[in-house]
């Protein structure tokens, strides 16, 4: 059953794309029985606790060794419900010559990252990564404009570059221990070798999370595909890079890195810094989301020392409710940015005067994906940051701290700059195209479930607890 | 799970959801909700009173963190301001109703309004800081869409200010609490404070943590210099500046400096560092800052932002004297500036919506056109100067006793001062209405008054007023409340 997550969906993107008329359906239908599987996987990696499974029943280091824990779950399920959700989003927003390009494209997506949270050895995450990049580059090629090409062709070699990088580690990491396996590597001694394999792994990873300074290709590819290729890229594809990241750093090396995660957490204070700043002076919405992921993203770096110093699973949990918050109501920013493109043909800040009346669901999307940004209470967002701040505070972090408090002002400036001008009285004589109320609902319900994950907090940690990284290695 | 655990959660639910039902409503169907929702929350409220009074425990835990809960209990303390906002809200939403005829954005307008009383009502019934933290932000954010209400250019700066004070103190308060749960685990509010044993190891950071603490209720209860939000604010509808800027957000600001002083830290931690003595200075300060600037206003409703900006201070005044009695004096005056305020806020919108005047130097003679909103405005003007036999002066007689009996004359003085400073700047609007021949440019008479929805609120506040102070010792006043809770913090 595990095998079926990865299948289900390059099943059904060979399917659309050898039938492109049925597309939509098996889209949906992917969508659905995908969140089903990994539901069940969830409940059986909760009863039973970590577990592994030999595909076609060679074990490693022969053959391909699927691992689920509670990590692999938790990124599994944050897939599945962004995923459903741009899903549907997307049956009702693509009209036919890009839908007939998305679906196998976005299954593919989709079938890499569900791969990749299962792998467990190096090389196959490589693929995967692979696989998750490529399709991530070709689905932002969807909206056919210049800009949109031009930023895809960055994104590609950002995005190969990266890739380069992390295989020359992996290469450095089998010349020295013979298997790639994450399970047999688990708890690697910091040799010489083994620091330059990790540099280079990081590098690579840190180049397609986009982390400051390596953020430069991500605004406008994320700004210039379609709007639900961009809630998929910012919820999710830049997720995957950082999942794998965690793992490194935290189950294959462990002990022995806090202090260069300092140097990864100076990253993201800069990101989260100069993110923010960006996304304030920009004067068109998609632009303004997208900078608002720079900055989001460093929230993820900074997490990392802190789990390293000090002994409560607070910044690991933190970390990981924050990327499931942001990916939730990022994936709804960039939605309803879809919408106002649509209503109003452009996503100009100053032309947006009035949306609140005009749009008063989408205006409401907006202020509730802001309040969960922002990490104000009651939200997933305002969860991970007492998680983050309280870990800091804990292992006397303090300076990363303050900062963390202040990512989350900045946030509310620049997301309020957009509420203030909707909230504007309107200007009369504006004609606006209709936007289906259905594609509305649908943003607002990845927002509201931003706010309302912040509410069953000690349910959702149960998914996570199995092979949890502070309790040992799995 | 009973009747003990629903109770508290049911008052925050009758009011939040009526606030997301009204969003999809319209029309008749939207205020006869609206009247009802506010209806069953006062109902929730006089039970769960009565019986806490009683000395049963109402009290609602939820697990929100592993570790932290969300706790919501009905005690003495809070039953004052949640009756209060439970009082208000019906009165103010009929006020509302008839304010708001005909304008646009119904719907978003008196859906904020409700979820901001759920937001008071959570401040009021939280039984930890986490709980606290979390109300206080979600008041902050449903008030900012009523600040903003009007959408002009002026409306969106007043906004933005406000969210810049707020959200800034917020980060603060999260700060404070963040730190605090670090040294001392999850803190519940318990009478006497629990932070005795750190008391020595970590002054400090207990220092630094009281006024990270205190921070965002300062900004919240405008404190000066952290009250230059409030008369912006003002820009809102009239019932936003009569209900949120009068009672429930300020107020919420004075709650949670309470709530610190008394449950967190405790008068014996807060009177030791030389805390409480901060805190007075820093009210006393206020006052008189506040009463000077009402001085200079000509309009109307800024005017009564100052003066709300001096009375609040009454409140932190009365709290930080740590006295009996002086807590006595505080924790009446929660409720009796409230009425008082809330009727002057009505009357001034009476005046703004009949005659369009909006400025002090406008009213003469308008007495004799709103013979009704006048007397009202007349009764409250007396109570807030603190004159017998309002309810603001009973307020007052405690906050003055509260002070000698700490050895501090001059608070008395300190009070006659800014009474004399309150009377200066509400005996003019007084004299003009009721005593100057009326302005030739009135708009020509329409009805006896104000419309009835908006007549109704503002003499029921404005009788209230009066009674609270007539029969300030009959049983379940909140005189004799306050003086029961006056006992248990300072015997």
């Amino acid at each position: 059953m595990i095998a079926w997550i990865i299948w289900l969906p390059f099943v059904g993107a060979v399917l659309c794309y050898l039938e492109p008329r049925i597309a939509r359906l098996v889209g949906l239908a992917v969508a659905v029985l995908t969140l089903i599987s990994i539901g069940q996987l969830s409940a059986e990696v909760m009863r039973n606790g970590a577990y592994s499974y030999p595909m076609g029943g060679w074990l490693a280091p022969l053959g391909i060794t699927l691992w689920a824990d509670g990590l692999a779950v938790w990124m599994l399920l944050l897939n599945a419900v962004v995923g459903l959700g741009v899903s549907l989003f997307a049956s009702g927003y693509f009209k036919a010559p890009a839908a007939k390009h998305f679906w196998p494209l976005w299954l593919l997506l989709w079938g890499g990252l569900n791969g990749l949270y299962l792998s467990a050895d190096l090389f196959n995450l490589f693929v995967t990564l692979e696989v998750v990049g490529l399709t991530a580059v070709a689905l932002v090629t969807l909206s056919r404009e210049r800009i949109a090409l031009t930023a895809a062709m960055r994104y590609l070699l950002a995005a190969i570059f990266g890739s380069l990088a992390y295989l020359l580690g992996v290469a450095l990491i089998y010349a020295q221990h013979s298997t790639l396996s994450l399970l047999l590597l688990a708890d690697l001694n910091t040799t010489p070798g083994t620091l330059l394999a990790l540099a280079l792994m990081t590098f690579g990873l840190l180049l397609k999370t986009a982390i400051f300074p390596f953020h430069f290709w991500l605004p406008l590819a994320h700004a210039s595909a379609p709007a639900p290729v961009s809630a998929l890229l910012s919820a999710l594809v830049v997720k995957a890079s950082y999942y794998l990241l965690l793992r490194l750093w935290l189950f294959t090396y462990g002990d022995g890195l806090a202090a260069a995660a300092q140097v990864l957490a100076l990253l993201g204070a800069a990101a989260l810094l100069y993110g923010s700043l960006q996304a304030f002076r920009q004067r068109r919405l998609k632009l303004l989301v997208a900078y608002s992921t720079v900055a989001q993203l460093g929230y993820l770096c900074l997490a990392l020392p802190l789990m390293f110093i000090g002994t409560s699973a607070a910044a690991y949990h933190g970390a990981l409710y924050h990327a499931l918050a942001h990916a939730l109501s990022k994936a709804a920013l960039f939605l309803a940015a879809g919408l106002v493109l649509q209503a109003y043909g452009h996503d100009r800040l100053s032309g947006l005067r009035g949306m609140a009346t005009h749009l008063p669901i989408t205006t409401f999307t907006v202020a509730l994906a802001a309040v969960s940004l922002a990490g104000l209470p009651p939200s997933g967002g305002f969860i991970a940051k007492w998680w983050l701040v309280t870990a800091a505070i804990d292992s006397g972090q303090w300076v990363w701290a303050l900062i963390m408090l202040a990512g989350g002002l900045f946030s509310a400036l620049y997301l309020f700059r957009v509420l203030v001008i909707a909230l504007l009285e309107p200007r009369s004589g504006a004609a606006l195209h209709p936007v289906p109320r259905g594609l509305e609902l649908i943003a607002l319900a990845l927002a509201l479930l931003a706010i309302l994950i912040g509410l069953r907090t000690p349910e959702l940690l149960a998914l996570l607890a199995p092979g949890l990284p502070l309790g040992g290695p799995p | 799970m009973n009747w003990d655990f629903w109770l508290p959660l049911l008052v925050l639910l009758s009011s939040l959801a009526t606030g997301l039902l009204i969003f999809t409503l319209q029309g008749r169907l939207r205020n006869l909700l609206n009247l009802t929702g506010a209806a069953v929350t006062l109902v929730l409220v006089a039970i769960g009173g009565v019986g806490a009074l009683r000395g049963a425990e109402h009290e609602t835990r939820l697990p929100l963190l592993p570790g932290h809960d969300l706790l919501l209990r009905i005690e003495p303390i809070g039953l004052m301001f949640v009756a209060l906002a439970a009082v208000l809200w019906f009165l103010t939403t009929l006020y509302a109703i008839g304010y708001l005829e005909g304008s646009p954005n119904r719907s978003r307008f008196f859906g904020f309004f409700s979820i901001c009383i759920t937001a008071t009502m959570g401040i009021a019934l939280s039984g930890n800081l986490l709980t606290f933290v979390i109300f206080f932000e979600l008041l902050t954010l449903a008030t900012y869409p009523l600040v903003v209400h009007p959408g002009t250019r002026e409306a969106m700066r007043a906004g933005a200010i406000y969210l810049t004070y707020t959200l800034i103190g917020g980060a603060a308060l999260l700060l404070g609490v963040i730190w605090l749960y670090t040294l001392a685990g999850p803190v519940e509010f318990t009478r006497g404070g629990t932070l005795a044993p750190l008391a020595d190891s970590h002054q400090g950071a207990l220092i630094a943590i009281f006024f990270l603490l205190i921070g965002a209720p300062a900004v919240k209860a405008a404190l000066v210099p952290l009250h230059g939000w409030l008369p912006l604010a003002m820009v809102a509808p009239v019932p936003v500046s009569a209900l949120l800027h009068a009672v429930a957000v300020v107020k919420a600001g004075a709650f949670g400096i309470m709530r610190v002083v008394f449950d967190v830290y405790g008068v014996e931690l807060s009177a030791a560092w030389g805390l409480s003595g901060v805190l007075l200075l820093w009210a006393a300060a206020t006052i008189l800052y506040g009463s000077l600037q009402a001085l200079k206003q000509d309009d109307l409703k800024r005017r009564l932002a100052y003066s709300t900006v001096s009375q609040l201070s009454y409140i932190a005044l009365g709290v930080a004297l740590l006295g009996p009695l002086g807590i006595i004096g505080g924790l009446v005056h929660l409720v009796h500036h409230g009425i008082t305020k809330i009727t002057l806020f009505f009357a001034a919108g009476n005046l703004a919506e009949t005659m369009g005047i909006y400025r002090v130097s406008k009213v003469d003679g308008v007495g004799r056109r709103l013979p009704w909103s006048m007397t009202a405005f007349t009764v409250a003007a007396m109570g807030m100067i603190g004159l017998p036999p309002t309810a603001g002066f009973i307020s007052k007689w405690y906050l003055a006793l509260g002070g000698l009996e700490q050895g501090l004359p001059w608070i008395v003085g300190l009070l006659v001062l800014s009474g004399l400073l309150n009377a200066a700047y509400f005996l003019p609007v007084v004299y003009r209405a009721w005593f100057m021949p009326p302005k030739p440019e009135f708009p020509a008479a329409t009805g006896q008054d104000a419309p009835w929805r908006m007549l109704v609120p503002t003499l029921a506040t404005g009788l209230l007023s009066l009674l609270l102070g007539l029969f300030a010792f009959s049983p379940y006043s909140p005189l004799v409340l306050a003086q029961e809770i006056a006992a248990g913090i300072s015997p």
